[in-house]
């Protein structure tokens, strides 16, 4: 697996703002259920979304990626940090997407997966385990590409699905693939 | 062979599947199909066994199993029907949304209208969230594109989210 080098050093340092931790909006909320705009990836309000989305997942307990519907705003923007996951294999630290989409996708594997928008619930979900997403990073918007694996290419797909709209349950395998939580973090 | 249908549903504790499937083989019963599960924190139980036992021997055999008034145990018979495969496409059907009366009714009268049949149905309230994930087979002239806009339009009538996918089977 090649490493994207540009978003394996960026931090969150690049975006020149501190983050302010917003409130996590749960299901049913009707933000979670609609497909996001597209964002200008270097307009100030994007940036300071940026860093406000970091600054929530950071103190959010097992938090790996948050979009932006799940804090209110309807937005093609999300960040993501599985670095200190389990369940990673390859990863590119902390860094946030904007407009991202899907590029290729195989390997399907079903896993168990939660969200901070529906907190009491989880389900099994089959997700591509090798992945490659193209997105913008914010201040720049420069086009990235990331070919990645394992958890960190759930963790996108899960993201790239609040972008659109989708909630996890919209991909739940079955009716005994639902879940109440057993395990809060 | 009879098959004999029993359900357990009360007050969740430990040993209540070992202490009625111990006395279910004590009675010469072979456990077949069953669900077992919690639903808001209520043990629920439901299976199929086939054996020789009578009705009347069995109730009397599980009957410790409910003196304790926490549980209510049923038996009842039921005629042997031998599953037949029909030529049915399976669907996963997800909705979600803001819990309201109607929403398992009005969904699943538009999947009975295209002779849609739900094989497996499991809903979870989560605070105000409703979630419904339904298991359906499809028949083989059913139009999928005309049930996805049927159940799309009285889904967003009741203000929730639906999602129809086709169930995929990874034979290897």
């Amino acid at each position: 697996m090649t490493l994207n080098q540009r978003v394996l050093e960026w931090t969150e340092a690049e975006l020149g703002v501190e983050g302010t931790v917003l409130e996590v909006v749960r299901a049913p909320a009707q933000v979670l259920s609609v497909p996001g705009k597209d964002v200008d990836p270097t307009a100030p309000e994007t940036v300071q979304l940026a860093a406000d989305l970091i600054a929530t997942m950071r103190v959010s307990p097992g938090c790996v990626g948050l979009a932006a519907d799940q804090v209110g705003v309807s937005a093609r923007i999300f960040c993501v940090d599985v670095s200190g996951h389990v369940k990673t294999k390859t990863h590119h630290g902390t860094y946030v997407l904007c407009n991202a989409e899907v590029v290729e996708a195989s390997r399907n594997e079903k896993a168990r997966e939660g969200c901070m928008s529906v907190p009491d619930l989880t389900g099994d979900v089959k997700r591509a385990s090798r992945l490659k997403v193209r997105g913008q990073l914010p201040v720049t918007g420069e086009t990235v590409e990331i070919v990645t694996d394992a958890f960190e290419a759930r963790c996108l797909q899960h993201e790239i699905d609040h972008t659109n709209g989708l909630l996890f349950i919209d991909r739940v395998a079955g009716a005994h693939a639902l879940h109440q939580r057993q395990t809060y973090l | 062979m009879t098959i004999h249908a029993i359900t357990v549903l009360g007050h969740d504790r430990p040993g209540i599947i070992a202490d009625t499937t111990a006395r279910l083989a004590g009675l010469g019963l072979n456990l077949e199909d069953s669900t077992m599960t919690r639903l808001r924190g209520h043990f629920a139980m439901t299976l199929l066994c086939a054996g020789e036992a009578t009705t009347e021997a069995i109730r009397a055999d599980l009957a410790p199993i409910a003196a304790d008034g926490t549980l209510t145990v049923t038996v009842y018979d039921l005629p042997d029907e031998q599953t037949q495969a029909g030529d049915g496409r399976p669907f996963v059907l997800s909705v979600h949304g803001g819990d309201r009366p109607g929403i398992v009714s009005t969904v699943t009268a538009e999947i009975a209208a295209v002779g849609g049949n739900i094989t497996d149905l499991t809903t979870r309230l989560s605070g105000d969230l409703y979630v419904l994930v339904a298991e359906l087979e499809l028949p083989a002239d059913a139009d999928v594109a005309v049930l996805e806009s049927s159940v799309k339009r009285v889904t967003q009538e009741l203000g929730v989210d639906a999602t129809l996918r086709p169930i995929e089977a990874d034979d290897l």
